[in-house]
C-alpha cells in the first residue's frame, strides 16, 4: 500500500502538475485525428497522471477518487472498441468496417471519423485504466488484503 | 545530420550504461534516459507519433512500473552479481553483428520513394485516407480504421497484461 507523501513541495506541485497532465491527455487524446498522438498515448498520459496522484496522496486520498472508480470499470475501454465493431455489424457491414457504422445521419467519411474518434476513446479508456490497476498491484505488499475487497465485505 | 552522431554516442551509451551498472535501480533510471534518446532519434527521421509513445511509455511508464517493483524488494536483491562473460561471446557476438551490418547493407535508402514498402499499400493511404476519413493525421486513420482489428487486439493484449497482473500480485485480497 502506498502512503500519502508527507513532504509539502511534492503536494504542491502535484495539485499543480496532475491537473495540467490530465487535461494534456485529454488533449493528445482528442486531437489525434489532427495531429501526432492519438488513443494510446493519451491513455498513457492519464494513467501517468493518476498514478502520480496515487504516489502523492496515497491509495486512499480523496484526491485519488478518479483512480479508485476508474478501477472498477476494467475492461469498458475495450467494450467500447469492440462495440463499435458490432455496431459495424448492426449497420450491414463487416466488423470494425466504419462504412456501414450504425449512426443516422452522417455521411461516409463522417462515419469513418466517428469511429476512429470512439475508438480511440476506447483505446485510452482501457491503457488508462490497465496502467493504474498495474501500478496499484505492483505496490501491494505480500499478504495485504486489497482496500477495496475489504469495504465490500 | 549535424545530431545524428552525437544522438548515435548518447544512444550506444546509455544502452551499455544500463548493461553495465551493479545496480538494478540505476539500470532503470539510464534505461529511461536511453528511451528518451530513442525517441529523439525518432523524431529525427519523421516518426513524430513513435516518438510520442517512445517518450510516454518507454521513459515514463515502464520506469515508474520497473521502480515499484524494485521497491518491494529487499536491498540485496537489487544488486546485480554477473557471471564472467564466457570466451565463446567475444568470437560469436563480433561475428553475429559483422553478418547484420552485411545483411543492412542490402536494404533500400532510408526515405526511397521506390523501395518496396513505399510503393505497395503506403500510397493508397497517404492519397485517399483524408477523403475517405477527414482524419489528416495518416498514423491515426492506419492504425484505428484501416487496421483496426489489428488495434482491438493490441487492447487485448493490454487488457490481459492488467488482469494478469492483479491475479498474480493481488492474492492477499482473495
Amino acid at each position: 500500500m502506498i502512503h500519502p507523501h508527507d513532504s509539502a513541495i511534492v503536494r504542491t506541485l502535484g495539485r499543480i502538475v496532475i491537473p495540467v497532465a490530465q487535461l494534456f491527455g485529454f488533449y493528445v487524446l482528442i486531437f489525434g485525428q489532427h495531429g501526432p498522438g492519438g488513443g494510446f498515448v493519451g491513455g498513457v498520459v492519464l494513467a501517468a497522471s493518476m498514478i502520480l496522484a496515487i504516489l502523492i496522496f496515497g491509495v486512499d486520498a480523496n484526491d485519488s477518487q478518479l483512480a479508485q472508480k476508474v478501477l472498477h470499470g476494467d475492461g469498458v475501454g475495450l467494450l467500447i472498441f469492440a462495440g463499435v465493431g458490432g455496431l459495424c455489424l448492426i449497420g450491414g457491414g463487416q466488423f470494425l468496417n466504419y462504412s456501414s457504422l450504425a449512426i443516422p445521419g452522417l455521411d461516409e467519411a463522417s462515419r469513418h471519423y466517428a469511429g476512429i474518434m470512439l475508438t480511440q476513446i476506447g483505446v485510452a479508456a482501457d491503457v488508462a485504466v490497465t496502467g493504474v490497476s498495474i501500478a496499484i498491484s505492483l505496490s501491494m505488499e505480500d499478504g495485504e488484503v486489497a482496500a477495496e475487497e475489504v469495504s465490500h465485505g | 545530420m549535424t545530431f545524428e552522431i552525437p544522438l548515435l554516442v548518447l544512444l550506444v551509451m546509455t544502452a551499455a550504461g544500463a548493461v553495465l551498472v551493479k545496480d538494478l535501480i540505476s539500470a532503470v533510471f539510464i534505461l529511461g534516459s536511453y528511451s528518451f534518446a530513442l525517441a529523439l532519434v525518432w523524431a529525427l527521421v519523421g516518426a513524430v507519433d513513435v516518438a510520442f509513445v517512445e517518450a510516454v511509455v518507454g521513459a515514463g511508464l515502464a520506469t515508474v512500473f520497473f521502480l515499484l517493483t524494485l521497491f518491494r524488494m529487499a536491498e540485496k536483491d537489487t544488486l546485480i552479481r554477473r557471471p564472467p562473460v564466457p570466451w565463446i561471446a567475444f568470437v560469436a557476438l563480433p561475428l553475429l553483428a559483422i553478418l547484420l551490418l552485411y545483411g543492412a547493407g542490402d536494404l533500400p535508402a532510408f526515405g526511397d520513394p521506390l523501395s518496396p514498402a513505399s510503393t505497395h499499400i503506403s500510397p493508397a493511404y497517404l492519397e485517399s485516407s483524408v477523403e475517405q476519413t477527414r482524419t489528416p493525421n495518416v498514423v491515426t486513420a492506419v492504425l484505428m480504421d484501416y487496421r483496426s482489428l489489428d488495434t482491438l487486439v493490441e487492447t487485448i493484449v493490454i487488457f490481459t497484461a492488467g488482469i494478469a497482473c492483479a491475479l498474480i500480485l493481488r492474492r492477499g485480497g482473495a
